[in-house]
């Protein structure tokens, strides 16, 4: 895994060194407009989040349950376009110094030019991506190309993957590596499951230094539960109901209640 | 990525012309000396692989190890042909069409008929395969996507057979037009759940069975309906359907002394097609033509071609031919069929267009009724309407071939005719004025009810 240079890596590194897991926030560009997502990713970003994670709306989303594809359509259809995702994150960087991160399918990526692409993401002060259908297996381009911009690239590993690919997916990874909790898809679970703690413990014997977990949490409770063992805790579609359903006002409480299980030792 | 043939076009780009093929890429086809059969993925040139989430890389892993040491198990494969022979009623017939071939320029025509299969179409080939795989990797659930419910009901019908659980993804705008399909995969004991997500066509029922798979992949197989797909889906849906044209080429040489001089198949996702192509890939001088969804004409942007479209892109786990727009989203296709209403196709089908072997080419909605018209009074069959357009076709290239010159009564072609139009009954009625006005079936066939 490589950490030199990594803007996600320097805040998970923050948030450890004051005892804390690392608070990641997602939310959907363009959800339900270009301003309201620059406005939100702030609101997180002054609520606790140490890193933002912002989704391109995708035409077919594999990865995502229910709530978020429901945000991504909304945003297409109010006319969200790729090259918009440049000033949301410029938007959010220019008054906060929180990263950047940026949750693609890959197609778009491809559809643009994976070196044009990472070179807006650069410019436009983006830390990298999360690629939930990309494997290292095909990435030998946004290998390249990341490495040239000095971006982020967060692979996701999951309980079903092998020791061999756990292995070769963080030595892949710049930044840190996505723990998928479950077996499934994004949305809100009661529980977060035993699998999650083993993938963790897995990607940490496999050499990563960050391993943050995603898919499912919801509540400060679970962050709770898994900031002990984990270097980051995921967020998504808990934050996307709370901007849909009370605005940047809840989105803000959500941020801050969410922020208060990331404490390293529980008392 | 080494593709500088079609490097991924820049924004702007979206009503610029497909990349021609050059002609000589065929000439430097039929000097290779390699083979184009059995290609084994992931790749096929810088096509096919696996963009997939890594939460279903180990049940790709699982499935391509247990499909690979099926193949090299003789009892396996003795399975696959008891059923395909007692089951499915393989070998399927290959009929010369003489009235027919008469509107295709004086060629003599044969129909390779995978519609007369139990269920119907080609599919049953797949699905008897696939279902034997997710026995033996002890699964015991299967997932399928459908559009217009072929697929859907070759599934339930294969689970049926073999005692696994069933469930049907299939869009909530497909199951009200197809009500009748639905009944089917119920009455096979398959539950059939209406997606009503994104669009709600087939594309969005295969997110919706990926989605179900990520989170039940312990004891599901998913049973992806075409030769596209994360590898390795393409080069296994292809291998249970290289009966086809195994049985076609042995027939041809027996009804006629020779090969073929042209092999013609509609290509959704292409798996009919694949199948058929496979038998002749490497007889350079069977030309091998497959014809795409034309829809309103391709110029109109409401059609189902990708390949001729020409632009690469990502979907469903593989890399090939997409119809997306500049932001690399995914466009809705258009087509009369709705099996070959899909707005990619297989990785193969990619390959084999760029290097010139198989030449691909549209076919409007209006050309292949007109194909499926003049079959149905020609030699008493109606066709599938997918089907229907590689007759089209056929009749194109027997036309080109009188128009060359060439002895036409010396030519053979050869038609994939896929599946029968019983389905499609509703469709074709009203699409040739045939319903009364006011009754039931003229609401029935509006909504697009395919029997």
């Amino acid at each position: 895994m490589i950490t030199t240079g990594s803007k996600a890596a320097a805040a998970i590194e923050k948030a450890r060194a004051a005892g804390r897991a690392a608070l990641i926030g997602y939310l959907p560009a363009g959800f339900p407009d270009v301003q309201t997502t620059i406005e939100a990713g702030l609101t997180m970003a002054r609520n606790g989040v140490d890193l933002i994670e912002l989704g391109i709306p995708y035409s077919d989303p594999v990865m995502d349950g229910r709530v978020i594809q429901d945000a991504t359509v909304q945003a297409l259809a109010n006319g969200f376009t790729v090259p918009q995702i440049f000033d949301v994150i410029r938007g959010i960087t220019e008054q906060t110094d929180v990263p950047v991160l940026v949750m693609t399918y890959w197609n778009p990526v491809m559809r643009m030019g994976v070196r044009e692409f990472s070179s807006r993401l650069a410019a436009a002060g983006g830390a990298g991506l999360i690629t939930p259908d990309l494997i290292p297996d095909e990435a030998a381009e946004w290998m390249e190309a990341s490495d040239e911009f000095g971006l982020d690239r967060v692979f996701l590993v999951a309980p079903s993957t092998s020791p061999e690919r756990m292995k070769r997916t963080v030595e892949a990874s710049r930044g840190f590596v996505y723990a998928v909790s479950v077996m499934g898809i994004t949305g809100a679970r009661t529980t977060v499951g035993e699998a999650a703690r083993a993938v963790v413990q897995a990607a940490h014997d496999a050499g990563a230094e960050r391993v943050c977990v995603g898919l499912g949490v919801s509540t400060s409770e679970q962050v709770r539960e898994i900031a002990p063992y984990a270097d980051g805790v995921i967020v998504g579609t808990a934050l996307v109901l709370a901007l849909r359903d009370g605005g940047v006002t809840a989105l803000a409480e959500l941020t801050e209640n969410l922020s208060t299980g990331t404490g390293k030792n529980q008392p | 990525m080494t593709d500088t043939h079609h490097a991924p076009a820049g924004p702007g780009t979206e009503t610029s012309a497909p990349d021609p093929v050059e002609p000589a890429a065929a000439e430097a086809f039929l000097s290779h000396p390699g083979s184009l059969r059995h290609a084994p993925g992931p790749y096929f040139g810088t096509y096919g692989g696996r963009w997939m989430p890594e939460s279903l890389i180990a049940a790709l892993d699982e499935l391509e190890s247990t499909f690979e040491a099926a193949k090299a198990d003789p009892t396996f494969i003795a399975e696959v042909r008891e059923l395909n022979s007692s089951y499915a009623g393989r070998p399927s017939l290959l009929t010369e069409a003489t009235r027919f071939a008469a509107h295709a320029g004086g060629v003599r025509v044969f129909l390779k008929r995978e519609d007369l299969n139990h269920t119907g179409s080609h599919k049953i080939n797949n699905v008897l395969g696939q279902a034997l795989l997710a026995k033996r990797m002890g699964k015991t659930r299967i997932v399928a996507e459908t559009g217009a419910g072929q697929h859907g009901v070759a599934s339930a019908t294969a689970a049926a057979l073999l005692g696994l659980e069933c469930v049907v993804y299939m869009g909530a705008e497909d199951c009200r037009r197809q009500a009748l399909n639905v009944a089917r995969m119920q009455l096979l004991g398959a539950e059939v759940v209406a997606v009503t997500n994104g669009s709600q066509t087939l594309k969005d029922a295969i997110n919706d069975a990926l989605r179900d798979w990520v989170a039940n992949v312990g004891t599901t197989h998913y049973l992806l309906g075409t030769a596209a797909g994360a590898h390795p889906f393409p080069a296994m849906v292809r291998f249970f359907h290289e009966v086809i044209g195994e049985e076609a080429r042995e027939q041809i040489l027996e009804l006629t002394g020779k090969l073929p001089d042209a092999v013609c198949a509609c290509v959704g996702g292409g798996s009919n097609a694949i199948g058929i192509f496979h038998g002749f890939l490497d007889d350079p001088a069977v030309r091998l033509y497959g014809f795409e969804a034309g829809g309103d004409g391709v110029a109109s942007g409401r059609h189902a071609a990708p390949i001729t479209l020409g632009r690469a892109g990502v979907l469903h786990g593989a890399r090939s031919y997409l119809m997306q727009d500049e932001d690399g989203q995914t466009m809705e296709s258009h087509s009369i069929s709705a099996g070959l209403d899909y707005p990619g196709v297989g990785p193969e089908h990619a390959y084999l267009a760029d290097i010139g072997r198989v030449t691909y080419e549209p076919i409007t909605d209006a050309e292949a009724m007109e194909g499926f018209r003049l079959l149905c009074r020609t030699e008493g069959i109606i066709p599938a309407i997918e089907s229907a357009h590689a007759l089209a076709g056929a009749l194109k290239v027997g036309q080109r071939m009188a128009a060359a010159g060439d002895t036409v009564a010396d030519k053979v072609i050869i038609v994939n005719l896929s599946g029968r139009g019983d389905k499609d009954v509703a469709t074709a009625a009203e699409y040739f004025d045939l319903l009364p006005d006011g009754g039931a079936e003229k609401d029935i066939a509006q909504e697009g009810e395919q029997l």
